[in-house]
């Protein structure tokens, strides 16, 4: 398993069309992907668990990969933050 | 029967009524691996053919409306292999012996629930959508069959307790004429899509399919807000006669939006419209606005625990100011404090907010907030016509101040080498008494008036706006109110200054027609209120309008005013 800490920097955070646009990305790779914020876990591949966890700006999550791609798929999602359209 | 007007307009058709049929669930449990196989692949089926229903939806919906509306069922396609409502299904089938229509139907309303309770308008719509999927999902499973607006062959208006986004995308909009629901408010999904769609709609009418049946007559009076269930010939008579009218009415406006703003002995107004973010002006032109009198700020500030930055800040007044092509842009500086607040300042706890630290007063407190924003608005202005004006102002020292801070902004911009508009036009907002009382002095050392008739009758009536226990005392036609308008107006045009209002009075007819005859210049509402407000003025005669408001300006009460200008506005659409 691999994991990163991340701080949310997009003006809507992890909601709305960001949200969807990280889900599904996680839902490209093998792995098991989870985000943890303030002690909740969610499911990256669910927009509806994602959606929930209700990550704004400013928000620090947890990002851990676990599986053949977690590499690969960590390094992914951290670019992909760091990049969100809104 | 009697509704909240969601789309106005009036429609006389036949009834075409959904009712929810109750699918019968089999509470049952299954007994062994065997039958959960089984049940696991009827819920694998139905996913399969509930995906198929979607994709032509989808289809569907970009040929009859457009891909952005689509964008809903795509939404849709999510939720439905979206792991968190698999799983609960799942866990339900294999795990609680349930068969599959249980087990779909208790995993949607956990996940909507959990989404409802939510604190957050956008997941309570997610809601919405899961139910809508995880209802397609039950209906396959069971196979009930929907009933379908796709294949109508008569005129029709639908009767529902509520409507999907599924519903209307089916819709044969050639058929469909008007839309009533029981539930629902001005902003409920049915009540957008008529909107977009033209048509009227009545919304929360409570309990009407146990009154209407599938082929009845039905007069949908979105004008009045009437809905009549078998007319009699009579009544049919009257709504065919309120149509004709209705259509002659919108084809009017339609005629007249785009036309000058000119009464019919030749006085020319402005009329322009509020808006809250750039995105606004495209509503704004197409109902006819000439430029926009009053761009709100606060939205930049509302929805970050930061300050915006001065570029987040100078993208959005340029994107509104080329959006115009050259058209006035008239922009006022934050103001919030009073009942506005926001996250990234921090307010203290005040006896009278509205009387407090608010608009202005917090500006040279707070020097980080008002020079990132005038730099902002001078540089915007290199790219258009933009006009500023300051909220709250008692004083000449006030804009004083506040020039000072602009040539401070702009010699700083000066020594960066950086773009801006030396002369860009500077107002004020006339909202307090003192400024109506100083109006002639203030007139000296700006460039316009705009008056904000919200705040200002609140302040010249010492009544607070908000207090329902004394709503019926605010009346922004009050004697008062109107004299102070006018000591502004003839103030600014001794002055050779022009004034115009951006509060609610402008986009009223009463109000529309006592500005006029108060001598205002520039008239600036919501877009929706433009056309109306347009074609009141070209009918109207500026020397009747003027006679009859110089006389409500000897009156004694709101109520002779009222009931004067009541029977002038009719004379006008005589």
């Amino acid at each position: 398993m691999v994991e990163s800490n991340f701080v949310i920097k997009n003006e809507t955070g992890l909601h709305a069309r960001p949200a969807s646009v990280f889900v599904q990305k996680c839902a490209k790779f093998k792995s098991v992907i989870k985000l943890k914020k303030d002690g909740k876990e969610a499911n990256a591949k669910s927009i509806i668990s994602v959606l929930s966890l209700g990550a704004s700006k400013g928000s620090e999550i947890t990002i851990s990969c676990t599986g053949d791609d977690e590499q690969e798929a960590l390094a992914a999602l951290i670019e992909l933050l760091d990049n969100l359209e809104e | 029967m009697k509704g909240i007007i969601a789309s106005p307009g009036v429609a006389i058709a036949s009834a075409f009524v959904m009712k929810q049929t109750v699918v019968e669930i089999d509470m049952t449990p299954t007994a062994n691996e065997t039958e959960r196989a089984e049940q696991e692949q009827l819920f694998r089926d139905a996913i399969a053919a509930t995906e198929q229903q979607l994709n032509e939806v989808i289809e569907i919906t970009e040929q009859r409306l457009s891909a952005k509306e689509a964008d809903v069922f795509r939404a849709h396609l999510m939720m439905l292999f979206d792991p968190t409502f698999e799983d609960a299904v799942m866990e339900k089938i294999n795990g609680s012996a349930m068969k599959a229509a249980r087990a779909v139907k208790e995993a949607t309303v956990e996940v909507a629930d959990m989404l409802a309770s939510l604190d957050d308008e956008y997941l309570r719509e997610r809601a919405a959508d899961i139910r809508d999927v995880g209802g397609r999902v039950l209906d396959n499973v069971t196979g009930n069959v929907r009933v379908s607006l796709n294949d109508l062959r008569d005129e029709v208006v639908v009767f529902a307790n509520d409507l999907t986004p599924s519903d209307t995308a089916m819709m044969d909009m050639n058929y469909v004429k008007g839309f009533v629901t029981e539930v629902g408010g001005r902003t409920s999904h049915t009540s957008i899509i008529a909107r977009i769609m033209g048509l009227p709609a009545i919304v929360g009418t409570g309990d009407i399919l146990s009154h209407v049946k599938h082929g009845d007559t039905v007069v949908l009076d979105a004008v009045d807000g009437d809905i009549v269930i078998n007319p009699t010939a009579e009544e049919l008579a009257a709504a065919e006669a309120k149509l004709e009218k209705y259509l002659e009415h919108v084809r009017e406006l339609d005629a007249v939006k785009m036309l000058p703003a000119e009464t019919k002995d030749g006085h020319h107004v402005e009329v322009v419209g509020n808006i809250a973010s750039p995105a606004d002006c495209k509503g704004v032109l197409e109902n006819g606005g000439e430029g926009v009198g009053l761009f709100r700020t606060e939205f930049l500030y509302m929805k970050s625990p930061e300050l915006p930055s001065e570029e987040v800040q100078f993208e959005a007044y340029k994107t509104a100011a080329e959006a115009l092509e050259g058209r006035p842009l008239v922009i006022r500086t934050l103001d919030i404090g009073g009942d506005k607040a926001a996250d990234c300042i921090s307010f203290p706890a005040e006896m009278n907010p509205f009387l407090g630290w608010r608009a202005v007063r917090m500006y040279f407190d707070r020097l980080d907030i008002i020079k990132p924003q005038m730099r902002a608005l001078l540089r915007a202005a290199a790219y258009g016509n933009i006009l500023v004006m300051f909220p709250m102002i008692i004083s000449a020292e006030e804009i004083f101040k506040m020039k000072e801070i602009i040539e401070e902004c702009k010699a700083e911009l000066r020594a960066e080498g950086k773009e801006f508009n030396e002369n860009m036009p500077i107002g004020t907002m006339v909202e307090t008494p003192a400024a109506c009382i100083n109006a002639d002095k203030l007139a000296q050392i700006v460039d316009f008036f705009s008056i904000g008739t919200n705040d200002l009758t609140q302040y010249v009536l010492a009544v607070d706006r908000g207090n329902e226990a004394i709503a019926a005392m605010y009346q922004p036609l009050h004697p008062a109110v109107l004299r102070a308008m006018k000591m502004v107006i003839d103030a600014s045009h001794k002055e050779g200054k022009w004034t115009g209002v951006c509060g609610e009075l402008a986009g009223d007819e009463r109000g529309a027609v006592i500005l006029l005859g108060l001598g205002l210049d520039e008239f600036s509402m919501s877009a929706g209120s433009i056309p109306t407000i347009k074609n009141l003025i070209r009918r109207a005669n500026v020397a009747r309008v003027r006679e009859v408001v110089e006389e409500c300006l000897t009156y004694f009460t709101t109520e002779e005013v009222t009931a004067r200008i009541d029977k002038l506005i009719e004379e006008i659409y005589a």
